[in-house]
């Protein structure tokens, strides 16, 4: 490498005191293009707060964020709209439109918001569908999809808008064991086509083969943050390693 | 029983009635429930001091008789210097009442409306209005639809009230021609009839665009 | 501005007076739409073919047609028919209580219809004939279940009674066009009756509500 690589996003000092209690306590993060960063950590860390405070959905109290070093003013509405264009968000519980169908439901955004038209929304949603293998569900509603085509829907619709970074909100908590492998392997291709990502997640056979870091959350801040092979190995003492022994002792999962 | 009775004067008159109560009752449907629509909205997600204005305004409609509204436009307003005839005193009347209706059914069904679809639609970027237009309207409109639909029906018999404030519409025509003839009650017989056609085809048009706009899994709020 | 005001005074005893005549013809109605309510509902759920029909019929008729026809249509035309000579008051009381009974039908039997099956069949299981299981175990649930459809079908039919001053009732909506036609004073007037019927909507609610509460059973809610 000749040069260090400036870095696509980065996050400075994110506070955020919710109903009296401090979620998170000056959270900071760098993140570089083509990048998978894991946040792990028990619930209540403040995982889903620092990921929506990412593109103000919880407008932090304190705190900079910057995109490819242009800073983010999101008292500019405008800005702020133009930067969440940029980055895509994929929720726990999918949050499809109910009353759209697969395929509006990724259109939807592409014509309201990059005024593309009717066709060509169209096109490019058809495409993204069949980029996360539902090519033949797009005319189903949210409530004709299994939980894992639910949320590959989302992931689809996120994609379509070509975003710089995604953020990845425990996309497979709410699913079934046995769906969780089919979104995993959607963001496994993601991952290795090149998307810059952070993922919340407590899939640690998946954190350990493809995250580039770990950062291990707890009570509203990072208190370790690594290599997978550094903190995700039995001789690392970590508390990372510690968690995640303790959940996979809870049980145990495949990928 | 004289059929020319009905043939050569009550039919025409309240044909003629009918075609009024007809331009009462598709005006004031359609932009009370727009308004509805905005009050509905306002009182859900207005700033505090609009949200107390509209929700006022929803309780001083529902809560006084559709009469007094109409008399206070009538009869009440020149005693400010506003003078309306009887059709537009009726029209605004009774969009006035409906849209407050109408409100109540928005507002809930725009409550039952789960967060996440807010947070999904500005996580790609749309500005809050469109966020209401896109995502929110629509659903809350399908949830709202069989309210909205059972205030069209009472829309259509309370367009009976015009006539009160001398808007002569299909219950005036009938009843000028009871009062002449002493025929009260073959001649509301008719008009029973009349209003029960009016009324059994706007559910049937109701119920269809209720199973037009049917979504999978999308059901009343 | 004044003279507005003293003209409301004047006319607030009279209104008053007024007042309790929309209340009589509120609670009358209320009260005949009721017991007709709750048979026709029975009627409805647990009838044969021939009283489904009719009920239905019944219904769909007064649910049809405004409420202004049908005081015109019994007061003028199908009482006189029948040989009763009915005083305005009266005669608004029955059309408002059959109209209101129309709809508390319909309450009643959407809350007769949403208890557990098994409430009728542990009735006859006890040995209980099927009049009795419905007045003492169905009714006394579904009741309670109808109070807020049936504090929502008062606040109607309180609006509705408005209406019975086409009739010549003197209620607060003839007493208070009286006195607005004779004074001029339109606009304050309205506004008077307009206050009065909202009184007397929240004041009805609440006592609903009361009454909503006092007869609650524990852990039995909708």
């Amino acid at each position: 490498m000749t040069k260090p690589k400036k870095p696509i996003l980065r996050v400075e000092n994110i506070c955020k005191i919710l109903g009296g209690k401090e979620i998170l306590k000056s959270v900071s993060l760098s993140l570089n293009k083509g990048e998978l960063k894991v946040l792990i950590g028990p619930s209540g860390a403040g995982k889903s707060t620092l990921l929506q405070c990412i593109n103000f959905l919880i407008p932090p109290d304190k705190g900079r964020v910057w995109l490819e070093e242009t800073e983010i003013q999101n008292r500019k509405k405008r800005d702020l709209y133009a930067f969440r264009q940029q980055v895509g968000m994929i929720f726990q519980d999918f949050n499809l439109f109910d009353h759209l169908n697969a395929l509006e439901n990724v259109a939807i955004a592409l014509r309201k918001v990059k005024k593309m038209s009717r066709q060509a929304a169209r096109d490019h949603a058809v495409a993204e569908l069949e980029r996360v293998g539902l090519g033949d569900k797009i005319t189903l509603y949210p409530a004709e999809l299994s939980g894992g085509q639910k949320q590959r829907v989302s992931i689809a619709r996120a994609l379509a808008m070509e975003p710089k970074i995604m953020l990845l909100d425990e996309p497979t908590s709410a699913l079934d064991p046995e769906l969780i492998g089919e979104v995993l392997s959607v963001i496994r291709d993601l991952a290795q086509g090149g998307m810059t990502m952070i993922l919340a997640t407590h899939q640690i056979g998946f954190t350990r083969s493809l995250a580039d870091e770990v950062l291990f959350m707890e009570n509203g801040r990072i208190i370790e943050q690594g290599s997978p092979k550094d903190l995700l190995s039995p001789d690392a003492c970590s508390r990372s390693w510690d968690f995640c022994s303790r959940l996979n002792e809870l049980h145990e999962e495949g990928v | 029983m004289d059929t020319i009775f009905f043939t050569d004067q009550l039919i025409p008159a309240l044909n003629r009635g009918l075609v009024m109560s007809i331009k009462l009752i598709i005006p004031s449907g359609l932009i009370g429930l727009m308004l509805g629509i905005v009050i509905g909205t306002l009182r859900t997600f207005g700033h505090s001091a609009v949200r107390k204005a509209a929700n006022g305004y929803a309780t001083l409609f529902r809560g006084t008789p559709l009469v007094v509204q109409l008399f206070l436009l009538y009869f009440g307003l020149p005693n400010l210097g506003i003078y309306l005839d009887a059709y537009t005193a009726a029209v605004v009347g009774f969009i006035l009442c409906s849209g407050a209706y109408h409100s109540e059914y928005i507002r809930g069904s725009l409550l039952s409306i789960k967060k996440g679809q807010f947070l999904a639609a500005q996580s790609m970027g749309f500005s809050t209005f469109k966020t209401m237009c896109s995502i929110i309207v629509p659903q809350a409109v399908r949830r709202a639809l069989p309210g909205c639909g059972n205030e069209i029906i009472y829309l259509i018999k309370y367009s009976s009230l015009a006539y009160i404030i001398t808007c002569i519409e299909l219950t005036g025509e009938g009843k000028m021609i009871a009062t002449r003839t002493f025929r009260y009650t073959e001649v509301f017989m008719v008009i029973g009839f009349y209003y029960l056609v009016l009324v059994t085809m706007a559910s049937f048009v109701l119920q269809k665009l209720e199973v037009r706009l049917k979504i999978p899994g999308f059901g009343k709020a | 501005m004044l003279d507005a005001l003293t003209a409301i005074f004047e006319a607030l005893p009279y209104l008053l007076k007024g007042a309790i005549a929309t209340s009589g013809i509120v609670i009358g109605a209320m009260g005949l739409g009721l017991v007709m309510g709750v048979h026709m509902a029975v009627g409805q759920v647990y009838g044969n073919r021939a009283v489904r029909w009719f009920v239905g019929l019944y219904v769909w008729f007064f649910r049809g047609v405004p409420v202004l026809v049908l005081l015109f249509l019994f007061y003028f035309g199908l009482f006189a028919i029948v040989g009763l000579n009915l005083s305005a008051f009266t005669a608004s009381i029955l059309v408002l209580g059959m109209t209101t009974a129309a709809y508390q039908s319909q309450i009643f039997r959407g809350a007769i219809l949403s208890l557990p099956k098994g409430q009728l069949q542990a009735a006859r299981a006890l040995g209980m004939s099927d009049i009795k299981a419905i007045i003492s175990i169905i009714l006394p649930q579904a009741l309670r279940f109808s109070i807020p459809g049936w504090s929502n079908e008062y606040s109607i039919i309180l609006k509705d009674s408005a209406l019975a001053f086409v009739l010549g009732t003197s209620e607060i909506m003839a007493r208070s066009h009286f006195v607005a036609s004779r004074t001029y004073h339109h606009l304050p007037l309205y506004i008077t009756a307009g206050c009065l019927y909202f009184l007397l909507t929240w004041i009805g609610v609440r006592a609903l509500l009361k009454l909503e509460a006092k007869v609650r059973i524990p852990g039995y809610s909708q």
